[in-house]
């Protein structure tokens, strides 16, 4: 079988600072790292690859630098890396890059065979917006399963896949046609560490580099900025409360009596609530 | 993914030149979502907001209700008149009892390409997220995900606001020449209107024309989840939540059994999921749950921006941090510089003593 596995090279988050008197990120020196969401997705890719056999495909859109990610993914097992790189891609939103995505996926199904299944993890750390993965599948019309815990059962030669996934309140288990997209829930597997012969192959690995047009795609109106509805017009960092905590004396105090004037400047700051505890503790 | 927060000045897509056939798009749009008989608070609360935006534009502001069962959808739509909706846009159909992504964004999109909105708001839940992405490709118009604002500019377009890059910093979005304009948002990040009983609207029902046998998904089973406080937690009065200031999971008892004494729910900061110490579904923060409770009580939280940003709708925000220059004293009402893991257990006998012996009293 052939999966193709969606990917993102993100900025490690934990590490992102703000300029404080411009506003902007301040992306030099941010470590960047695959999107943590997206190895589950690549881990649960390669462990049906392992069961059934065939080849995984990485593919990721971004700067030329993306090719690290690809490396990584390599090295933890993918069989082949594909980059989509052009210039004309800046800029885009959720939907200019869906397109871009799922333009690279018909592509990569011409060249190595239509895949069964079209992976994504949940949503990015950066973006957020869990939108790329139904975009994929809509514009692909692929059947969509989005956050999915567990692959239940994949029958290739009857065409279907039952899967559980996160609902509202419970878990679905659903039964479709391949081929389809999965969304993966991160914490659902624990993705595996690549051998050595793997981290040597990535490093080493040739990468498939796609513009626009090895990717087939002819019309560049739906790209980047000009295929993007949404236009961002301002940034800027959220601005705090104007006036600071009142500070608990606790200088000569012991626990018990900064406690109690915890309590009565609660009470003194919101006189409802000292009802409200009332109420719930009795249950009601 | 790739919202890339990149303020594009003076190019030609931020003019807004809205094409001849959406100029008939109007009137405000709010996806109820109904599953089990009830309705999402979150489908409320953006009536709420959805309400202030069609006040704004001088439109109407509608229901949009899913569901296999014509009779409880009109009781639906009822609570749906009483938290703001003119009316109710009802597809009764026995194939959309189950919520499946490719009936529900068939229907949406069919009814959105057929009545026409200039907004369309959906709660960023797990259904919601599920449908939005679908439907707005589908209509090939812009969305933006997890808004904390909105409101409409002077140009009559919907300004969204949300946090970028992991809630670092906030960024407006417009669609300006597509329409509807498409926005989600997580539940309590939005306050929930006050109810008006009794308060009348109408009712447009829809026809679907689904066929099962078009339908390629199938649901096999539904477990409903055990553990239902979780689902909670968005929603508690009271919440109290430990950080990295707790040093060691053990620790978070303190939080539970102070959260068990108050009758609320617990928590914590995202650096404890990422060490393991607790399950994802107790995150509080922008990226986690956003809450709004009454009083929320920061053990050992430093206060990173995703943070602040989640819990700054709770009424009453007590802080406790060794750190007196942490970011959480900022939102925080009142402050206590000390270690979150002595003082736990004793504000947890204060307040064990004063609630029980004034039950006895009462």
């Amino acid at each position: 079988m052939h999966i193709v596995v969606c990917i993102k090279q993100v900025p490690d988050s934990a590490q992102i600072r703000v300029h404080p008197v411009t506003n902007t990120i301040m992306r030099q020196g941010v470590p960047t790292i695959i999107n943590p969401y997206d190895l589950f997705a690549l881990e649960e890719a390669l462990r049906l690859r392992d069961r059934f056999g065939g080849e995984v495909t990485v593919l990721t859109m971004g700067p030329p630098m993306a090719e690290d990610s690809l490396r990584k993914a390599l090295g933890i097992g993918a069989d082949r890396g594909v980059l989509l790189t052009d210039r004309f891609f800046a800029g885009s939103d959720t939907l200019a890059t869906s397109y871009a995505l799922a333009q690279a996926v018909r592509k990569i199904g011409e060249t190595w065979g239509t895949p069964e299944i079209v992976f994504t993890g949940k949503q990015t750390i950066d973006g957020d917006t869990a939108q790329v993965g139904p975009g994929i599948a809509c514009r692909l019309g692929l059947q969509q399963l989005t956050y999915v815990a567990s692959i239940q059962d994949l029958d290739l030669a009857g065409g279907t896949i039952t899967v559980s996934r996160r609902a509202e309140g419970g878990v679905q288990e659903l039964k479709t046609r391949i081929p389809a997209l999965i969304t993966m829930l991160e914490g659902t597997n624990e993705v595996r560490r690549g051998s050595i012969g793997d981290v040597l192959r990535g490093a080493r690995a040739e990468l498939v580099v796609w513009n626009a047009q090895a990717a087939g795609i002819t019309d560049m109106t739906n790209c980047g900025l000009r295929g993007s509805p949404t236009v961002v017009k301002r940034v800027f960092a959220p601005k705090g409360r104007a006036t600071k905590a009142i500070q608990i004396d606790t200088k000569d105090r012991d626990n018990e009596a900064i406690v109690e004037d915890l309590i009565a400047r609660l009470y003194a700051v919101q006189p409802s609530l000292e009802d409200d505890l009332l109420r719930m503790a009795a249950g009601y | 993914m790739s919202t890339a927060p990149t303020p594009a000045a003076g190019r030609a897509g931020m003019k807004k030149e809205l094409p001849e056939r959406f100029k008939a798009y109007k009137h405000v749009w709010v996806f109820i979502e109904y599953e089990h008989g009830q309705i999402h608070p979150v489908s409320l609360e953006l009536l709420g907001e959805g309400r202030k935006l069609a006040d704004k534009l001088g439109s109407e502001l509608a229901g949009v209700l899913l569901g296999g069962d014509r009779a409880a959808l009109q009781v639906a739509a009822t609570e749906a008149w009483e938290h703001g909706a003119d009316l109710v846009y009802v597809c009764a159909d026995p194939l959309l009892e189950h919520y499946r992504n490719e009936p529900y964004t068939r229907v949406m999109t069919d009814l959105v390409n057929t009545y026409q909105p200039e907004i369309f708001l959906l709660g960023a839940t797990v259904l919601g997220r599920d449908l939005a992405g679908a439907v707005a490709t589908t209509l090939l118009t812009g969305l933006t995900a997890d808004c904390t604002e909105l409101a409409i500019d002077d140009e009559r377009s919907l300004a969204a606001t949300r946090p970028t890059f992991g809630g670092s910093l906030l960024c407006t979005i417009h669609t300006l020449n597509f329409r509807p304009q498409m926005a989600t948002v997580r539940p309590r990040v939005m306050a929930m209107p006050p109810r008006a009983p009794g308060q009348q609207g109408r009712i447009i029902e829809h026809a679907t024309g689904l066929r099962e046998d078009d339908i390629i998904t199938k649901v096999l089973r539904f477990l409903p989840d055990r553990d239902s406080n979780k689902a909670e937690l968005a929603y508690a009065d009271i919440v109290v939540a430990g950080g990295m200031g707790l040093r060691s999971p053990e620790n978070l008892q303190h939080v539970r059994e102070l959260a068990a004494v108050l009758g609320g729910e617990w928590g914590g900061s995202r650096p404890l999921v990422q060490k393991g110490w607790m399950e994802a579904d107790r995150q509080i923060g922008q990226t986690g749950k956003t809450i709004r409770p009454k009083l929320y009580i920061a053990a050992g939280i430093s206060g990173a921006i995703q943070h602040r940003v989640g819990v700054e709708g709770a009424d009453t925000i007590i802080a406790i941090n060794t750190d007196r220059n942490a970011p959480i004293f900022d939102i925080a009402h009142l402050g206590i510089v000390g270690d979150a893991i002595l003082l736990l257990p004793v504000l947890t006998e204060a307040f064990r003593k004063r609630l029980s012996v004034n039950r006895l009293a009462g």
